[in-house]
């Protein structure tokens, strides 16, 4: 019974029910559609101008689209920044492309149908400038303030940093209540106190004083200069000022922290340069002033292997590693059989002759490749920023450079103190006849040795093909590096290469600031040459009778 | 040997002789004064083959003066004193009417001495810093007023650039063309604190404390751009640091002067987007001389990919000037050649006519262009008309009250106007 009256009960709610969700379905429909239509029209409205207008008047249309549409405004000006939005020149629609050449798709805008390109240039890229550039970041940041994942929303704080605008303040402050986040509360903190500072109440300039003290991001400084500036009677100057103070005091000393970096990437790139050199100069005393060459050849060996894989960069640099070592080795040791081995004991000629083997070299790629600089890519995982504090960021390329160097040195300590070929060349380097005379095979030695040395200079050649530019002269701007690291450090040691390349690479940066980079490299540059009168041998002289006799 | 032989081969030898002498006669000789090799090869050697495809061109249409051209080409090899020995040869051995050469301020100022005793013509297509005007020079590259100023008033005026960073390679144009824009920023109310200059010896390569100090110079508040003279190699690890270290375009831009498509070319200019040049030519200009040249040059070099640039349109310029000049003179003679040439004007590439000057300067359009990633320009900004090229800067104290003014009767290449002087120093 009870059953029955419910169901009759229930057919009445549920009609009563069903009646009102299609209403409410429909209305609902309704609103999609007028949605998606209003979308249509701001589309349609335009579209058509977006495409013909000037730099100006496309900030305007975008300013009036993101008013009324702001998920489809956004949408575009990521397009547009990424380089993706095109037009069809015939049709004057929009589409998105991700990749303009014959056979790719293109998206058109409006409903999304996909067309496959048949001509590249029926289609032309939107073009924007710099001011709209910057514009659409302005917009995009304070769209992706309220948006769902908090990395947005903690880019979208940091952007807007330094914007006191009341509007934007009053939009903080509304999400700041919502905000579960705790950097981004942090974040958000730190935009509204920015903006307390020029407020009336002290103690909320008080507090806004105290949040910037802590904040390490050069917007605080700014702002805190611009209310001492601007409030000279202040009874909240002196703590003002020692917030500045006390900010500059750390800015200093995540400066220094820098140039620290900085001198220790410099050095291991003259280390890199350099230890090739070591090993050579070391163990046969031969002047190698085809020594850049050898670097270069290593470079241009990453820039051939690079042709040969263009769609896996970032492999194309593990291989251009043991390539490059096997080429500029094979290259050493056809140089060594072929011109120095008649030429041991005699410096000067054979300083002459590899001076002559460097232009060879030099004109040999220019005649191969071209005179111009060849562009080398940087693999994705090599390429970006360590942000370690906003005061503070490392840049990844330098980092697996300095990775590199060690790795490359400590290889090289071990095959000089673990293998049998390290053995011999140090046997050699010491005692040459006496090494002879324990049935160590010297000339063979020597081949390989310079071999060994030529091929660590191309493996230098792939490291810094991903810092400058790969020209046939690149090799000209290390000799004279190289041999300033072999010459402070020793001759012939290892851990004297090292040490000398860091020291430089440190002592070049932490004069550059103070005396500018041509002074810095002159007075580094008589600093050798006066403390090779001090210590002819450099800082880790090499051991042995043949060496002091 | 029979009478008859000896008759033969006599003359079998004077017709030889004769026809050898007709050809000689038959050529005017024009010299190309370019490294193809060294430093400067990179951006030289294209300049080499654009006289060699321009001369080609000039011969289908009948040569001149009823002559056909000859080419001589000879090899400086980026060293500035074999410039000068070079050139010299050129003119007494080879006796070429005209030399097309030189990149490097230091190249040009190396032969000046040589082509003023031997009364020569130059042409010189290369942006340079002001500050010279020679009888026996036309410069058809850009002078500060045609590139520098230009650059530094869209920055100021269309993007409100407050502080400024100079930065340039360590020799005589990035110092003086700094010079000349500091006093220009000063003249327009800049701060000495909002200005920071920096040199550079050539390929520097380390750039990370310098790249770091512009990132801080460039955080206080101020929107800052930097104006780089950095000239030739350093700017490749340059902008790659500058990618490295996050500074994109629209945060701190970067305007250069000495960056082409040509040097581009060499460069992964994915982190570069964004960043201008001021030239007076852009390769991506849309003009019907624009496609003809570079259609072209593409069908000389048989290589699509190849690019042109402003000091190629330069050349172009120089070159049709001298041809028509000839024309009108009727001779190869430099003194008549030197009067002829003033106010001959001729189809530049970005679809107008540049004039030759008085002072040895031609009139230009200027152009403010964005790298796209594809190693070309998209022009942002351009004069409403030609500028005309001022030899002597307006800002710099010593150089003011000069002009330059080859007609008579002044014919002087440094005339003050206070004094009414010529300084008699032939420049």
């Amino acid at each position: 019974m009870r059953s029955l009256l419910r169901c009759k009960g229930d057919r009445m709610i549920n009609r009563w029910f069903i009646k009102s969700l299609s209403r409410v379905m429909g209305f609902l429909m309704l609103v999609m559609v007028t949605c998606s239509h209003a979308g249509e029209a701001e589309l349609a409205t335009h579209e058509a101008t977006l495409i013909k207008a000037k730099f100006d008047q496309k900030a305007q249309i975008i300013e009036s689209w993101y008013e009324s549409d702001r998920q489809q405004a956004v949408q575009l000006m990521e397009m547009m920044l990424a380089s993706q939005l095109y037009y069809h020149k015939k049709q004057q629609r929009l589409y998105q492309v991700v990749d303009a050449k014959k056979g790719a798709t293109a998206q058109r805008i409006s409903d999304g149908e996909a067309v496959t390109i048949s001509k590249k240039r029926d289609f032309k890229r939107v073009s924007i400038n710099n001011h709209l550039r910057s514009l659409f970041r302005q917009y995009i940041s304070e769209a992706g303030l309220s948006s769902p994942q908090p990395e947005q929303r903690l880019a979208a704080a940091e952007a807007v940093l330094g914007n006191t605008e009341p509007v934007l303040m009053a939009t903080i402050t509304r999400l700041r209540a919502q905000e579960t986040d705790a950097d981004v509360l942090a974040a958000f903190d730190l935009v509204l106190a920015v903006a307390n500072l020029q407020s009336e109440d002290q103690t909320q300039q008080q507090a806004a004083i105290n949040i910037l003290a802590d904040s390490l991001q050069p917007a605080s400084l700014n702002a805190l200069n611009a209310f001492i500036d601007t409030h000279p009677a202040s009874s909240l100057l002196p703590v003002a000022s020692k917030a500045v103070s006390k900010i500059k005091g750390k800015m200093k000393f995540y400066g220094n922290l820098e140039t620290l970096y900085f001198g220790l990437s410099l050095g291991s790139v003259l280390v890199l340069a350099g230890i090739g050199l070591a090993i050579t100069f070391g163990v046969m005393g031969v002047i190698n002033m085809a020594h850049g060459e050898l670097i270069m050849i290593g470079a241009y060996t990453t820039y051939v292997i690079q042709q040969l894989m263009p769609n896996h960069i970032g492999l194309s640099l593990l291989v251009a590693v043991p390539a490059a070592f096997v080429v500029s080795g094979l290259v050493g040791i056809l140089i060594e059989r072929s011109v120095i081995r008649f030429l041991y004991g005699r410096p000067l000629e054979t300083l002459l002759a590899t001076f002559g083997i460097s232009l060879i070299l030099q004109q040999a790629v220019r005649s191969i490749f071209s005179p111009l600089n060849r562009s080398v890519e940087t693999p994705t995982w090599m390429a970006g920023l360590i942000d370690i504090n906003p005061l503070l960021s490392l840049t990844q390329s330098r980092m697996y450079i300095i990775a590199f160097c060690l790795l490359v040195f400590i290889l090289l300590l071990a095959i000089m103190k673990r293998t049998r070929l390290g053995l011999q060349v140090r046997a050699v380097s010491q005692n040459r006849n006496m090494a002879r005379a324990m049935g160590v095979r010297s000339e063979w030695v020597d081949a390989l040795t310079f071999g060994l040395g030529s091929g660590v200079a191309g493996i230098a050649g792939v490291a810094l093909s991903q810092l400058t530019n790969v020209g046939p002269n690149m090799g000209q701007a290390y000799i004279i590096d190289s041999f300033m690291v072999v010459v402070f450090g020793g001759v012939g040691n290892l851990w004297g290469t090292l040490l000398a390349g860091l020291s430089l690479g440190v002592a070049n940066k932490l004069l550059e600031p103070w005396a500018g980079a041509v002074l810095a490299k002159i007075l580094v540059l008589v600093f050798i040459i006066l403390f090779i009168q001090k210590r002819p041998r450099g800082l880790f002289p090499q051991r042995g009778r043949a060496a002091e006799g | 040997m029979s009478k008859k032989r000896f008759l033969k081969y006599a003359t079998l030898v004077a017709a030889i002789s004769v026809s050898n002498f007709a050809m000689a006669a038959e050529t005017i000789k024009v010299g190309v004064l370019h490294s193809l090799s060294g430093t400067m090869a990179i951006s030289e050697t294209t300049l080499k083959d654009t006289m060699l495809m321009l001369i080609e061109e000039q011969n289908k249409k009948g040569g001149l003066l009823g002559k056909q051209l000859e080419a001589v080409v000879v090899d400086p090899a980026s060293n500035w004193p074999l410039f000068a020995e070079k050139a010299r040869e050129l003119v007494e051995k080879d006796d070429v009417a005209a030399i097309f050469g030189c990149w490097t301020s230091v190249s040009r100022k190396s032969i000046l001495p040589v082509v003023e005793e031997l009364d020569s013509v130059v042409f010189y297509p290369v942006q340079y810093e002001g500050e010279e005007s020679s009888k026996n020079v036309f410069y058809t590259g850009a002078a500060p007023n045609q590139q520098a100023i230009p650059a530094v008033d869209y920055l100021m005026n269309d993007l409100g650039v407050e502080r400024w960073v100079l930065a340039g390679t360590d020799y005589v144009y990035p110092r003086t063309t700094n010079k000349i824009l500091e006093a220009y920023l000063k003249s327009h109310g800049i701060a000495d604190e909002d200005i920071l200059i920096n040199y550079t010896p050539f390929g520097h390569s380390d750039w990370q404390s310098i790249v770091s100090d512009i990132k801080k110079f460039g955080s206080e508040g101020k929107k800052t751009a930097v104006v780089s003279t950095i000239n030739g190699d350093a700017n490749v690890p340059f902008y790659k640091e500058l990618g490295a270290q996050g500074i994109s375009s629209a945060d701190i831009p970067v305007v250069a002067f000495s960056v082409g498509e040509e040097e581009l070319s060499g460069m992964d200019t994915g982190p570069l987007v964004g960043h201008l040049a001021a030239w007076n030519y852009f390769m991506s200009v849309d003009s019907e001389a624009n496609d003809n040249f570079i259609d072209s040059w593409h069908a000389y070099i048989g290589d699509e990919e190849r690019v042109t640039n402003d000091p190629m349109e330069a050349h172009y310029i120089g070159f049709n000037m001298w041809v028509e000049a000839v024309e009108k003179a009727g001779t190869i003679d430099a003194p008549a050649v030197q009067d002829a040439i003033i106010g001959v004007s001729v189809p530049n590439l970005t679809g107008g006519l540049s004039a030759m000057m008085p002072n040895h300067h031609i009139s230009k359009p200027v152009l403010i262009g964005e790298i796209q990633d594809d190693g070309q320009f998209e022009v942002v900004s351009a004069t409403n008309g030609l500028v005309v090229g001022d030899a002597w800067s307006n800002y710099l104290e010593g150089s003011k009250d000069l002009i330059a003014d080859w007609r008579a009767p002044l014919s002087c290449g440094n005339y003050n106007v206070k004094t009414a002087t010529c300084s008699g120093q032939n420049y």
